[in-house]
């Protein structure tokens, strides 16, 4: 494996900031720690690079030992490159400079042409002899990936790249980053706490909370097959729908009999449902009624919130033909496509 | 950035017509004008005979030793600034809390005091040298204090804190993902200070070693005790010794072409400031644990420093101050006292109030016009006390002379005589000149952080005009007043230059005694208005100290 992080563990005081955190990257792939603020996400990612210390596991890159509790290879010896959150782009440097930094192995002009190549990868040849207050934020952050790759790094560790660029911009830019690290073929781990991003980026992502990975999978698998209920709940939209088992892999609930395929649930358990938005289908012929009561405009879909007849919610997508008012009662169909339950709690 | 755009627009577009405010602005920044112009306008009418006396028996010598002095000053003031700097705000050793803000003392001790107190300390007849004499018989391996050496190395002791106090800031706010962005690059730590850390503290570094630059351009009192001839010493001895106020412009005309050079580099740096600021809001690096010997070298340099450049002489001061006490602390003592505070009082309730006119004008019309006359009636900061005197005098002495040939046509014989540059007027125009930039810069920041929306949102709760400015405006202002009320009348008491050559006959300060007694060698009896001037000096540095982010 290129990147091994087995059992990793750091705190601060009494506090764990990382607990057992394991996983593991291939050579070219792209991962991601995914999860709220506060859920160890950077610290874990600074743990690699080598800025922090790590009580207990280990980490490893292509077998050499980069971390483990009381002995870690200084960070320059790692051969890692780290884009920040804020750039950290150096002021009295032009852009040329920046990302030549990195190159002092190398002779004067393959030094130069190296870093006209990744500016040029980047799209910025033309402002190489700019200074970063001359840039925009979204080109900063290019000239910031261009510095972290420039050395031909074995790995890439992107620190929430994008959080200080605008929404619009952020899309976009997170197309273009995978685009260019998939180009040069470079092993990458990204940090962030916003899902779009972690899908556009990534090839695999980890979702933390508490320190802790909840899931290590495709962004596919996090959706559809949550293996948690906070991944469930943290990734995408959906409600749990309260509903007891009734026989072998059928679920009752308010909105009609379910089947549920893999787990085995015992007669009579109660479970929570996940429906997604687009679960939950209008249909005008259908016996089951719900209220609307709120809904927002989309674009192309109305996110309708219905209200059952028990007091419970559901969302549904719907498209933004379907222009109901809030109060009116509407037909709907439940159609799971992967059907998601978890025990209830008590 | 584009919002304060539009709203620059608005309040222009509002007042376009308006000329009155450019007019007061200009009127304003007269005082500061003249003295430019005059000075500026001697090069332009050389006398060809002064000029030759100068060329050939000032000027080398005057040139030589200025070059000299600042260049050995802005060397060993910008390493022991920067040093100390990088030791007390990277780095933990014993005693680091302590030398933070004391390195920043010296602040207190204007160089002529230092100077003096150096001088009669060190002297064949100070203490120290007698004291070696008594043990050892000789002192004549002391390296003698009267020389280029002892010059550079009192004004350096007491000019490093303008250096400390920028290069710690630029340290303490660099925060650590620039450095940390160096080592995923390749660097060792060591290698990042270099490459890193210094390079991007540069700017302030620079700036404030442009600082030194000027206040050693600009030094009479400490270059006077030491019979060390520089342009100020020179432009004095011209006034006063020759009478030639030809001679003074020239030399002053001189020393302004340098000054302006180094002007030009502080803009410079400035400029650099603003882009160099990093938007790193990240932690700070953890400070580097100095262990062992290291930790005691530390310690000890900045306790040689501070026990050199404030600690002994402010004991050597009391010492003096207390053996002459008895004799010396009488009426005629108190009575510099008053005409210090006087002086200063009134400097202070003029260019406080001119800055608040000043401030609100701009604020109200960021026009670049107005922007531009501010500027030039601040740029008085950079200008040495002896060239504003003497470039304010020159035209006050004309007028006087013009309107004595008036009163005379108009009264014959028995017209009474005036004397316009005898006048405390006259004085506190210099320091209207020379300190509105003192008084104007913290107003303005205060003010700067009153945005538009205040106004708006008080506008919007009914409260606007005078009421705004009662209830909202002043209470935001009012530490930014009291800041430049301090800076002002602090430098006020510790002027020399300006006072000496522009004051009313007779009207003696504590500086000017200072300056009387130094000139006769007697450093015990110029002890006691010193430590008043030290004392006085103490408050801005206590309350540099005391804003919130210095203690770090």
């Amino acid at each position: 494996m290129w990147l091994e992080v087995h059992n990793v563990a750091r705190h601060f005081g009494a506090r764990a900031a990382v607990l057992d955190l394991s996983f593991t990257l291939e050579r070219g792939s792209i991962g991601c720690l995914l999860g709220p603020s506060g859920c160890g996400k950077t610290t874990a990612l600074r743990c690699i690079a080598g800025f922090e210390p790590i009580d207990q596991g280990s980490i490893r890159a292509q077998g050499r030992v980069l971390s483990e509790p009381n002995s870690a290879m200084p960070p320059e010896k790692r051969q890692i490159g780290m884009v920040f959150q804020d750039y950290a782009l150096f002021p009295h440097l032009t852009v040329e400079q920046n990302v030549a930094f990195g190159l002092h192995r190398l002779s004067f002009t393959d030094r130069r042409r190296r870093a006209m190549d990744l500016l040029s990868l980047v799209g910025l040849a033309d402002r190489r002899s700019h200074f970063p207050y001359q840039l925009s934020g979204g080109e900063q952050q290019r000239v910031a990936l261009a510095r972290a790759l420039a050395p031909e790094p074995d790995i890439v560790l992107l620190d929430e790249p994008f959080s200080s660029l605008d929404v619009e911009l952020r899309e976009r830019l997170g197309v273009e980053v995978r685009s260019v690290l998939k180009h040069l073929g470079a092993t990458a781990l990204l940090v962030t706490h916003d899902q779009q991003e972690a899908f556009a980026v990534a090839d695999v992502i980890g979702v933390m909370r508490d320190g802790r990975l909840e899931q290590w999978d495709t962004a596919y698998e996090l959706y559809h097959r949550p293996s948690t209920r906070f991944v469930a709940d943290f990734i995408g939209q959906g409600v749990f729908l309260r509903g007891e088992v009734s026989e072998a892999n059928t679920v009752q609930t308010e909105v009609g009999y379910v089947r549920m395929n893999g787990a085995h649930w015992r007669m009579g358990q109660e479970v929570d449902l996940l429906l997604r938005p687009d679960d939950v289908i209008h249909d005008d012929a259908s016996e089951l009624k719900a209220e609307i009561c709120a809904r927002a405009f989309r674009g192309a879909e109305f996110l309708y919130t219905l209200k059952l007849p028990s007091g419970a919610t559901i969302l549904s997508l719907v498209p933004s033909h379907h222009d109901h008012a809030v109060g009116e009662r509407i037909g709907i169909r439940i159609e799971p496509d992967h059907v998601v339950a978890f025990e209830s709690k008590k | 950035m584009s919002s304060s755009a539009v709203e620059t627009q608005v309040y222009s577009r509002t007042q376009r017509r308006d000329l009155s405010v450019p007019l007061v602005v200009l009127l304003l920044s007269v005082p500061a004008l003249i003295p430019l112009f005059v000075v500026v306008g001697a090069v332009f009418t050389p006398e060809q005979a002064i000029w030759v006396h100068l060329a050939s028996y000032v000027l080398p010598h005057v040139i030589g030793n200025t070059a000299k002095l600042v260049l050995g000053v802005a060397l060993l003031a910008g390493l022991l600034g920067t040093s100390l700097a990088w030791l007390t705000s990277m780095c933990e050793f014993a005693g680091r809390r302590f030398f933070d803000w004391a390195l920043l003392l010296p602040l207190a001790m204007p160089a002529y005091v230092l100077a003096f107190i150096a001088v009669g300390f060190l002297d064949y007849a100070g203490p120290l040298q007698t004291w070696m004499r008594q043990i050892f018989g000789s002192s004549t391996w002391v390296p003698p204090i009267r020389s280029t050496g002892g010059v550079i190395l009192v004004l350096s002791l007491a000019l490093y804190p303008y250096v400390y106090l920028l290069a710690r800031g630029a340290f303490l706010t660099q925060g650590r993902r620039a450095q940390e962005a160096a080592r995923t690059l390749g660097l060792s730590a060591g290698a990042a200070l270099w490459r890193i850390v210094l390079p991007m503290a540069r700017p302030w570094i620079a700036a404030g070693i442009a600082l030194v630059c000027m206040e050693t351009l600009a030094d009479f009192g400490a270059v006077a005790v030491f019979n060390y001839d520089t342009f100020t010493t020179a432009i004095y001895r011209a006034w006063f010794g020759m009478f030639s106020v030809n001679a003074a412009l020239e030399l002053a005309a001189v020393l302004l072409l340098f000054v302006s050079g180094v002007f030009l580099l502080e803009r410079r740096s400035r400029a650099g400031v603003r882009f160099a600021s990093t938007r790193d809001t990240s932690m700070r690096a953890p400070r580097i644990m100095l262990k062992g010997t290291r930790n005691a070298l530390a310690s000890c340099a900045s306790l040689a420093v501070f026990s050199i450049a404030f600690l002994l002489p402010f004991v050597q001061l009391l010492v003096w101050s207390v053996t002459r006490a008895a004799s010396d602390l009488d009426s005629r003592y108190w009575g510099f006292v008053a005409n210090s505070v006087v002086l200063a009082s009134s400097a202070v309730a003029i260019i406080v109030g001119t800055a608040l006119i000043l401030a609100y004008l701009q604020r109200r019309h960021p026009a670049r016009f107005v922007n531009g006359l501010i500027r030039t009636a601040t740029v008085g900061y950079a200008i040495p006390g002896t060239v504003l005197a003497v470039g304010i005098l020159v035209p006050i002495v004309a007028l006087n002379n013009v309107l004595q040939d008036l009163l005379r046509m108009w009264m014959g014989p028995a017209a009474p005589s005036l004397l316009l540059q005898g006048t405390l007027l006259t004085v506190l125009l210099a320091y209207f000149a020379r300190f509105l930039a003192v008084g104007f810069h913290p107003v303005e920041s205060g003010l700067h952080r009153i945005t538009p929306s205040i106004d708006e949102a008080s506008i919007g709760l009914g409260v606007s005009g005078a009421r705004m400015l009662r209830r909202v405006h002043m209470p935001l202002l009012s530490t930014s007043l009291a800041t430049a009320a301090t800076l002002v009348f602090v430098d006020v008491m510790k002027e020399m230059p300006i006072t000496l050559i522009a004051r009313p006959f007779g009207w003696d300060t504590l500086a000017v005694r200072v300056f009387e007694m130094t000139a006769e060698g007697e450093w015990e009896r110029a002890a006691l208005p010193a430590v008043a001037i030290v004392l006085v000096g103490l408050i801005p540095a206590a309350l540099l100290t005391r804003r919130g982010e210095y203690v770090a």
